[in-house]
């Protein structure tokens, strides 16, 4: 027998035991001396992490591909001797490890995705340069290299529409044309894998499965828009992927995909690590270079845009980790075939499997979220679904058709943001979801400008008193029309979309606010 | 007297005394020292040739940065929205209800670690414990001490 | 040199084509409300005092900051700006303690200023009584946090003009304060060179000079050395 067994080692499998799991199965495989015939890898995230921890079975020959999960992590020896017997019988097929449950491959969570962005995550080993490189990683980049093409690069990105995943939405292509127009020759690509919103996780899967192709994203971009210099701003609260970017860099430079005279051209570029130190506002651009540079993060004005003046004064192109990671497949694939691409999302919250999964832009929520999802556990109905964290705000259930695209959400009082999706049951008071969004922003607030950090105060204090049932219909007015000027004058994207949440509440779910008010005040 | 700090000298090195560094140096400083005193603070001021209140002020703006030393073990609920939406907040209070201290815990909050499947969660010494109630962490804290 | 001609209210301005809408309206006596803006200092944009309106433009934009543009329509006193303003004083208001009757700068302070041109006599939002320290450490001077409202003109100063870099904002968001050395009393901090710049440029009373001192001042060349390299270099030797 020939077979391949992918352990999941990303964090959240980690957590429940995955590289215990990786550990236990090696040792009994090595010590039954089957290594031959069967091999255990460590790869990143395979996807329904709420039945972590999950294993994934690639048999030869031709046998499908299988895939387990809540597997007891303990007894890899028996794991192993199980399976050795069901080979021998003939019956894999049908094999389950003892404890643990098939997971079907043919559900829409998996049917559903159309994996570009997270292609080789849960397929490869992370840690191997050669498993990455099999697998097609920096072939784009040496194309690129041999053309020498910069425009035409340039003008590809453009017309596939690519925008920002990072939040903003802005067009990668206008910005990498901004950075390329300016001159000089020393000029910085940053890559921002800050990924603050609480419940996303989309970067740091990408990160831990497949770091190579955020590196050659990277490495694409540099060429394109001229720079030497790349820089990595990673949180701290992912030590894996720092370890995972870590060894990824340093097997990159050991092959010549970084460092001086790339795959023999004349691009020379090199990629530093900076991790961050726990602050959400370092996701915002201007703030994170600063941060870079060793400061308090404090956003500045714009402009100057980065694209003109960014780390160290110099012109610097910032990107997030998932639009980096667009570049291999939208080059490799080309326009037609690309489409409108892809967006990740991490959906948690009240729902039945949660994870991450990658679909087709303008894919709509209730397929997200009811079909892949499998909807809310037991006897409970959605209330809302919640995108974009703390900037973002709250669809209601009745209007889960909407398809996820960047002007569909907006028109709905919401955005896109970067990918986490929170499903609410009906047990859910929005209004104590706004206040705990504003709670967020309030602590996160950097305290330059005044509407943002005196203002989220005065707001969560407004939304405190509401949920304590001690406001009036014109604390209601107060908090709305706050809500608006710390949107209208804040600084930074923080403060203009702290509001947000509680805007959008009050939009969809007015009635939860006015079953706090109490009747006598009302006139 | 200045106290000296050997282990340090690697990563000054590193960034070559530059004041852009200043994150990294702080980072790994925590990382040998536990935790950030003032002498410490003005050896790594005078490394990297800036003034002692930019170096205060920027390691006072981040979370993780601290100026006492850690107690025995940490206990971090999440307070991130899926675990919110999961009753992270009652698991806190709860949590702080009890003489956390005195066993020699402390305890805290951090706003998503990205796991969010096992919510609610705890991270108690950076060990992740999925799907929490405040029994099941008190259980396993008891399990910690001394 | 390059001349814009734009409208300002109902005022029509022809100015250098690298000037600011501050400056610009400046230069039509046009008084656009600012607070942590201070002439020969860097610009923050912080206060949010200075936004004006701008046509063909939704966002707010900070007058100190935004280049003029020619042909540019600039609108600064519109209800809905007049609003924000006096909701902005109304926030620093309640996030500190300004008790003006009892103030050393009663009478000439910038924030009491404001609140008169723009018409905030009580607010709307409640108080939040802080608990704040006052620092009387210094022979010369004493920092009161009651008043600061954190517009940094004592930090840009003492960085930019001054090359001493003796304060810094310290933590963040609500808990911002100014901070001396690495927050100590502020007569501990050997920085200091005691010029008083700080004292200066403070729009409130939260900077002031200590009426009766006796403490001479010391001068040294080897300082101002020190000075001219910390400014320059952004190199400190402490
Ligand atoms: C408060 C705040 C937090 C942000 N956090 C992130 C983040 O964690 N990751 C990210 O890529 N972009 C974040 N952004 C957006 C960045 O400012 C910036 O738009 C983005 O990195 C640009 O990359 P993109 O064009 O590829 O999206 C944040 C913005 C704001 C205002
Ligand atoms: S909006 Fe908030 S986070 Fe952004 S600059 Fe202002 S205070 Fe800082
Ligand atoms: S002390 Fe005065 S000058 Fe300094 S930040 Fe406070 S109010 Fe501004």
């Amino acid at each position: 027998m020939k077979a391949c067994l992918r352990v999941c080692t990303a964090a959240s499998c980690r957590s429940r035991g995955g590289a215990s799991l990786q550990h236990s199965l090696s040792e009994a495989v090595a010590r039954a001396g089957l290594e031959h015939g069967l091999r255990v890898k460590g790869v990143g995230c395979l996807g329904p992490c709420s039945d972590g921890p999950l294993l994934a079975m690639d048999a030869d020959p031709k046998a499908q591909t299988q895939l387990y999960g809540s597997i007891p992590v303990a007894d890899g020896a028996q794991l192993v001797a199980s399976l050795m017997e069901a080979a021998a019988q003939h019956t894999l097929a049908h094999w389950c490890p003892a404890g643990g449950l098939r997971i079907d491959l043919n559900h829409p969570f998996f049917q559903l995705q159309r994996r570009l962005v997270l292609e080789h995550c849960g397929q490869i080993d992370p840690t191997s340069i050669e498993e990455a490189l099999a697998a097609g990683a920096y072939r784009q980049l040496e194309r690129v290299l041999q053309n020498n093409n910069p425009a035409a690069v340039i003008e590809q990105v453009r017309r596939s529409g690519l925008r920002g995943r990072g939040g903003a939405g802005y067009p990668t292509g206008l910005k990498w044309a901004a950075v390329a127009q300016m001159p000089g020759t020393e000029k910085v690509v940053v890559c921002n894998a800050d990924e603050g919103d609480p419940g996303a996780f989309m970067d740091r899967t990408v990160l831990e499965g497949d770091p190579h192709t955020v590196l050659e994203g990277m490495a694409i971009a540099a060429h394109t828009v001229g720079a030497s210099r790349g820089l990595i701003y990673v949180r701290a609260e992912y030590p894996l992927a720092i370890a995972r970017l870590r060894t990824a860099i340093a097997a990159a430079q050991g092959h010549g995909w970084l460092g001086t005279a790339i795959a023999g051209s004349r691009c020379n570029f090199d990629v530093e690590l900076r991790v961050g130190a726990g602050a959400y506002v370092c996701g915002e651009e201007t703030a994170l270079m600063q941060s870079i540079e060793g400061k308090r993060g404090m956003p500045r004005p714009r402009p100057p845009y980065p694209a003109e003046r960014g780390v160290f004064g110099l012109p610097t192109l910032i990107n997030n980790v998932e639009t980096f990671a667009n570049l291999p497949a939208l080059l490799r694939l080309g326009l037609e075939t690309y489409g409108r691409g892809t967006k990740v999302f991490s959906l948690t919250g009240h729902v039945r499997r949660s994870g991450v999964i990658e679909v087709p832009m303008g894919t709509s929520l209730r397929t997200v979220v009811e079909t892949m999802g499998g909807g809310t556990p037991a006897g409970r109905s959605i209330k809302a679904v919640q995108t974009g964290g703390p900037s973002g705000g709250c669809v209601p259930a009745h209007q889960l058709d909407t398809p996820v695209d960047y002007e569909s959400l907006q028109s709905l009082g919401t955005i896109m943001g970067s990918g986490g999706m929170v499903v609410m049951d009906d047990t859910t008071d929005m209004v104590d979801i706004a206040r705990f969004f504003m709670a967020f922003s309030r602590e996160e607030s950097c305290g330059k400008c005044v509407p943002c950090r005196a203002g989220t105060v005065q707001l969560d204090n407004l939304l405190e008193q509401i949920l304590d049932r001690r406001a009036t219909p014109e604390d209601l007015e107060q908090l709305e029309s706050l809500c608006r000027m710390v949107k209208d004058t804040s600084l930074c994207g923080l403060g203009q979309g702290a509001p947000r949440p509680v805007l959008s509440t009050l939009r969809h779910f007015r009635d939860d606010y006015l079953a706090l008010v109490p009747v006598e005040t009302r006139r | 007297m200045a106290e000296s700090y050997p282990e340090l000298e690697p990563v000054l090195q590193r960034h070559e005394h530059r004041a852009d560094g200043l994150i990294e140096v702080l980072n790994r400083a925590q990382e040998l020292y536990r935790h950030l005193t003032p002498p410490l603070l003005r050896h790594i001021a005078r490394q990297l040739h800036l003034p002692f209140s930019r170096v205060q002020g920027t390691a006072s703006f981040y979370h993780l940065f601290r100026f006492s030393p850690p107690a025995r073990h940490r206990c971090l609920v999440c307070t991130g929205t899926a675990c919110h939406v999961k009753g992270a907040a009652s698991l806190l209070a709860a949590l702080q209800r009890e003489p956390l201290n005195t066993w020699g815990i402390e305890l805290g909050s951090v706003r998503c670690i990205g796991t969010c499947s096992g919510a609610p969660l705890v991270v108690v010494d950076q060990q992740v414990w999925n799907q929490q109630s405040c029994a099941s962490v008190l259980s396993g804290l008891r399990e910690l001490r001394p | 040199m390059n001349l814009y001609s734009l409208r300002i209210d109902d005022h029509d301005v022809a100015i250098a084509a690298d000037s600011t809408v501050l400056q610009a309206a400046q230069e039509a006596s046009i008084a656009i409300p600012t607070l942590c803006f201070l002439e020969g200092l860097s610009a923050v944009a912080a206060c949010r005092m200075c936004l004006v309106e701008v046509s063909g433009n939704d966002t707010l934009l900070p007058a100190c900051i935004t280049p003029v543009q020619e042909g540019m329509q600039v609108h600064t006193a519109t209800p809905r700006l007049q609003d924000i303003r006096r909701t902005l004083i109304e926030l620093l208001f309640t996030e500190g303690n300004h008790v003006c009757g009892i103030c050393v700068a009663n009478g000439h302070c910038e924030l009491q200023n404001l609140a008169v041109e723009v018409g905030m006599d009580h607010s709307r939002l409640p108080y939040r009584f802080p608990d704040r320290h006052v620092d009387l450490s210094h022979p010369l001077f004493g920092m009161d946090h009651n008043r600061c409202v954190l517009c940094t003109r004592c930090v840009r100063v003492c960085d930019e003009v001054e090359g001493a870099h003796v304060w810094d904002v310290g933590w963040r968001g609500e808990h911002c304060r100014i901070i001396a050395g690495l927050e100590e009393p502020w007569g501990a901090v050997e920085a200091c060179t005691h010029c008083g710049k700080c004292v200066e440029v403070c729009p409130t009373g939260a900077l002031f000079h200590r009426g009766d001192t006796t403490d001479e001042k010391h001068s040294d060349p080897a300082r101002l050395q020190a000075l001219m390299q910390a400014r320059q270099q952004q190199r400190w030797n402490p």
